[in-house]
Parts: structure tokens; sequence; C-alpha cells
């Protein structure tokens, strides 16, 4: 789950971490009520979950109220990589020297969280990191111990950090371990670390990705999640625990396991017909949770034919049918449905379907072949 | 021979008196897996399957009443972590965690406990291990799979048993299959098994199915071509898969281009690996 910046630097300062004035607006009128309790220059972000909304001219410097006003007026019209600007994050604005790049992530190499530095901060962080590697530090972190002082203290000497800054880096740096560990984040990231010219360090912007698996033991942040970035069936999704990424085929796909889901996306490909979505009802679903997928499924007009894949293990066989069964008599769908049950309790579930008017294979790419030629009708 | 388990492989079960830990359990012992013991913290001295098997309130308990050697785990996402902590702290060498949703952080805490203890993880987010016709460890349904020479380890669960299944229709057995799991942090990777199976005499030819996303592939690759003497059949998932969800600026800079399906079959080919177009062409390939 990706945080906003002005929730990720909420977070950061809860953890010492400097950041500067500001509040998040959704007008135009009160974008101008923060810029006049701020007083003087402020900056106007988008605040929006993707990358690169600078360049897109998400990101404004305001002289005045009114021209604070006026910027988030036009930036709130904008749509940025498809995802349309609801908010903007209004901000002192900052007299900057320097930026630092500074982050913390999780390195599954080398099974690790990593710190991550350069003083080649900014927007342009990945061509750093692709042109001149050897301008980016890291160092990994032992999950069983912690940061250690000593190791910021490293990363600081690495980046030609001014000796008078180490300390204040050092808390910043033991703020951003905390931060990161605490919310159970795979991403705390400030890009960029600012000195000031008067010599201070401030985490000019903030984006943290928390591990979903992880929200329930973080009930606050699971209720900050904006559900207005993500497409509505993914949302309804979710909400069922499914796994399910819209794609622009036309033929639905239920599967369990998300290698097995992959896979069958890749077979109906190879027998020439599109996936119409990704969808992993995960392991041991029930026949709830399969009637939610199907209405999912079903919901998208573009799907001519539906694929059922199911290698029951730990996912009973029975169970699937009955959740296919119970959605056939809510949606009553139009669509050929071919469907495919091996493993766990098979015998059982393709017995509960005997009657219910769907096509039936025996292997996958029987079953792909059997509904690519269903969704040609 | 086989890798990991075989006949006399004593098997606990922790969260044995869970709806999946006691299906599974039944499944297991119906199988021929030598069951124990079982442990559910608050339920020691119960009994399940008619009196057959005693439950412990900890492993370390069931370790020392029953002489158990590997523990596999169906608790809860939530417990997952601490019941792996528990079992490598009880002694358990060989612990095989069928749990999926573990978070990442955790897992990293666990790896690099485990690491120091010398235990071997097998999972999460994993359907187990089976050697036909011996011992069934996880939920692989066992009718799926006859003994004999093909040595399978997988990331995924369900493709798995898909490529058991085809090996099986035509009279192909396996060894020992191995699913190490598709969390980003994991007990045991592909160069491990690929090792176990180097140095197994039943084992003849291997057969590697990976999936997009990380790096683990490509090293297998690598060891292939330097250590391999059998010969390695592959399958990659996700193919077609839309371009994956980026970690931000630090997982492109750790990840950089690497772990697409083509960026992986390209280096398993490299290393004279036979990679199949969809999983039931593996079998040919294996001839």
């Amino acid at each position: 789950m990706k945080l906003h910046e002005y929730q990720s630097k909420a977070i950061f300062a809860k953890y010492g971490i400097p950041i500067l004035k500001g509040r998040v607006a959704a007008t135009a009128d009160e974008a101008k009520q923060i810029a006049e309790e701020l007083g003087g220059r402020v900056v106007i972000k988008a605040q929006v979950l993707v990358g690169g909304r600078g360049k897109a001219g998400g990101v404004k410097v305001a002289k005045d109220p009114d021209e604070a006003a006026e910027f988030a007026g036009q930036i709130l019209t904008m749509t940025i990589k498809g995802l349309p600007v609801r908010k903007v994050l209004v901000d002192e604005a900052a007299a900057i020297a320097h930026e630092i790049y500074f982050s913390i992530t999780n390195d599954r190499a080398a099974k690790k969280p990593v710190m991550i530095a350069s003083a080649a901060g900014g927007v342009d962080i990945e061509e750093v990191a692709a042109k001149t590697p050897e301008k980016i530090v890291k160092i990994h972190i032992d999950p069983l111990l912690g940061l250690r002082d000593y190791q910021s203290r490293d990363i600081a000497a690495s980046i030609d950090l001014p000796r008078e800054l180490w300390r204040d880096f050092s808390r910043i740096a033991a703020g951003l371990w905390q931060a990161y560990k605490d919310n159970d984040a795979e991403l705390a990231e400030i890009n960029p670390l600012v000195i000031t010219k008067d010599n201070k360090l401030i985490a000019l912007d903030g984006k943290m990705l928390i591990d979903d698996n992880a929200l329930f033991r973080h009930p606050d942040l699971a209720e900050i999640r904006d559900v207005d970035e993500e497409a509505p069936a993914e949302t309804e999704a979710r909400r069922h625990g499914l796994s399910f990424i819209k794609l622009d085929g036309n033929i639905g796909c239920m599967v369990n396991g998300a290698g097995l889901a992959m896979t069958s996306m890749d077979i109906v490909k190879l027998f020439g017909g599109e996936p119409a979505n990704f969808l992993d009802i995960g392991g041991g679903a029930g026949a709830e949770k399969v009637a939610a997928a199907m209405r999912i499924i079903l919901a998208d007009p573009n799907v001519k034919a539906v694929l059922f894949n199911i290698f029951g293990g730990i996912t009973r066989c029975d169970e699937v049918a009955r959740g296919i069964l119970t959605a056939m008599e809510e949606v009553k769908p139009k669509v050929p449905m071919v469907v495919r049950l091996v493993g766990t309790n098979a015998e059982e579930g393709r017995k509960l379907l005997e009657n219910a008017n769907m096509i039936t294979a025996e292997t996958l790419a029987d079953a792909a072949q059997k509904a690519v030629a269903a969704a040609k009708g | 021979m086989s890798i990991l388990i075989n006949k006399e492989t004593r098997l606990l079960v922790q969260g044995i008196t869970g709806n999946e830990g006691l299906f599974h359990t039944t499944q297991m012992v119906a199988y021929g897996t030598n069951v124990v013991a079982g442990v559910t913290p608050g339920k020691g001295g119960e009994w399940v399957l008619d009196g057959k098997i005693p439950v412990f309130d900890s492993v370390k308990l069931a370790v020392e009443a029953t002489g158990a050697n590997c523990s596999v785990i169906f608790v809860p996402a939530r417990f997952a972590p601490d019941a792996m902590f528990e079992a490598a702290d009880a002694g358990i060498p060989l612990i095989v965690c069928i749990t999926e949703g573990v978070p990442v952080q955790d897992m990293m805490r666990v790896r690099n406990y485990i690491d120091q203890k010398g235990v071997r993880l097998i999972g999460p987010n994993c359907p187990g291990l089976l050697t036909p016709g011996e011992s069934k460890v996880g939920i692989i349904p066992g009718n799926i799979a006859i003994p004999g020479n093909v040595g399978v380890v997988s990331r995924s669960g369900t493709l798995t048993y898909e490529v058991l299944y085809a090996l099986k229709l035509v009279g192909m057995g396996a060894s020992t299959c191995v699913g190490i799991g598709g969390d980003p942090i994991n007990g045991t990777n592909f160069i491990d098994v690929l090792e176990m199976f180097e140095h197994d005499p039943q084992t003849e030819k291997v057969v590697l199915i990976g999936e997009i996303g990380g790096t683990d592939e490509d090293k297998a690759a690598e060891y292939i071509a330097a250590h391999m003497t059998k010969p390695v059949v592959s399958f990659i998932a996700g193919q077609t898969a839309p371009p994956g969800k980026r970690m931000g600026h630090a997982g492109a800079i750790i990840e950089g281009s690497a772990g697409s399906a083509a960026d992986k079959i390209k280096a398993l080919e490299a290393a004279g690996v036979k990679v199949a177009k969809h999983p039931e062409e593996i079998p040919s390939l294996l001839k």
C-alpha cells in the first residue's frame, strides 16, 4: 500500500525527522488560506500515488496566497499518468543549498533491510543509479540488531556530509529506521533530504510503501488508504482478500495461486486469446470468496468467456464449486464458462457442477483452448 | 534415496487443531507420513485423529516426548513467525511453513535468526514437500505424483501440482518435490535445492519452476552452468504479465531491470536449460 507524501511526512515528523510546515488542500480556496497562514513563498505539490509529478508540472512555487490559489486550481485539474489530482500539499518554501537521496528498503537478495544514500539526490536518482552507481552508498542493517549509530556515521561520511551535520543526520537516520520498522514499510524514502542555505537538514519529500500483509497490526494505516487511486474492482477484490489486476482482454480468469494464475494467462495468450484479468483466489478460499471473485470478473463488460482453473491443495475443489454455484444463482451469467478442477476433493467438486451447464476440461491446455474458442463465440 | 524427507521423517504439526491443520494432517497420515505429534498452545493433553496423535502445548514438549525431527506450520500469518522461532529454538532441524501472508519484515528477522542456528526452513507461502510413496509434509495432493527420478523445485504452489500431474500422466515420477514458496524472503532458494538434487543418487533430472520477480532464477542459471551435471528443464510463469508494480526508486536501484520472464528464460537457456512454453510441455522436454 502506497502512502501519499503528506501522509508519509506526517509519519516521519512523529519520528523526529524535520519537515516543513504545511497542510493538504482539496480546493484553490483552501490552498490560499493555508498560504496565508504560512506567509511568504509556498510550494504547491500534487498528491498522487505515482512518480514523476514534478516533470509533469505538478509542483509549483507560489510567491503569495493569490498565486497559491491560482496554481492549486491548475494542479487540481491535472491528471498525472492517468490519475486525477484530488489533493495538493501546500508547504513552506525552503532555500535549498544541496539535495541528498536517503531511503531504507527491503533487499530481497540479501534478506536484510538496506539503507541507501547519495549526495546526488533529487528527481534523477534512478539515472544516477544506472549511470554512476559509485555515487550511491548502501549499508545493510541486521534486522535482529537494528540500525547501529556507526552505520549512520559511515553513511554521512561516505556522502561527504559536512561534519557539523553528522549528529542531525544520525537522528534522522534513526528516525527513518524506526518509522520503517514500526510501520512495516517496504520502503521509507526521503528524496530529497535537503541541506538548507542556513545549514539545516530537512525532509522535503517523503514516500512510504507499507507491506499489505502487515496491515492487520496497523489499523490506523489501513484506514488512510486512498481508494480513490485504484480501480473500484481492485478495491472490492481486496475487501474479499482476493488478488486482482484488471487487463484489457476478454477471457476472465479465476485461478488459485499466483504462479498458476500467471501461467493460465500465459497459456490463454499462447492459444491466441487475451486474458481480461489476473485473479488469484489464494489458498483455502471458501465458497463466499469464490462467489465474490466471480461477481468481480463478470462485472467487466469486456468478458466474453470465463476460465476457472482450480488445482486443489489447501483449496478444496468442492468449496470452490459451491462458490461458483452460489454466484451463478445470483448473477445469472450469460457468457460461457470453462471449468477445470483437479486435486483435493476434485471429484466432489465436479459432481456439484454436473448440472451447472459449464464446459469442462481435463488439462490446462485443453481448458485454455476451450476458453479461447468460447470467447470467439 | 530422496532429499529432505523420507519414511524415517518424524513429523510435528504446528496448528494441528485448526481447520487447515487438521484437514491436512488427515491427508498426510492417509498418505503414510509418520505424524508423531501436534502443537496447539492451550490444547496440550488432547488427542486428534481418533486418539492417534497427541497434542502438546509447545514444540519443546512435543520434541521431548516424541523425538519429532521435522515441523510443518499451519498457523495463521500473524502467529507464524513465532511458530518458526519456537520450532528453531526447540531444535527442529527442518521447518516447513505453509502459511501465506507473513509480513516481510518478520521474515527477515526469522531468516537471519534461523541462519545462525543452522536450521533449514522451507517456505513460507509454499505447498511443502513430497517424496512420492514415502512421505508428504504439507499440502501437495498425494495422488497427483508417482515415485520416480525427476527432482522438482518450484517457487509456486498450484503450478507445481500441474507439473507433477503432467509428469504422472505420461508415467514419469518424482524423487522429491520441493515447493520453496513465492515470498520475497523465504528460507530456501533454488540453488540450495539444486545442490541437493545434484548429490541425490535417485534424482536423474531436475525441473525448475520459476516466476517473474527477483533474481533467484538468474542465480540458479549461473549455478547450473557451473555445477550441475544432471539435465534441467524449466518453466517461468508470468511471460505475459504486465510490468509489475515498481517499488519506488529504491526498488529500481536494488533490482535494476532484472526480474522479467524474458530475462530469466534467456539466462536459463544460456545455461543449457530447456525452457517449456507451458507446463504440460515439460514431460516431453525431459525425454
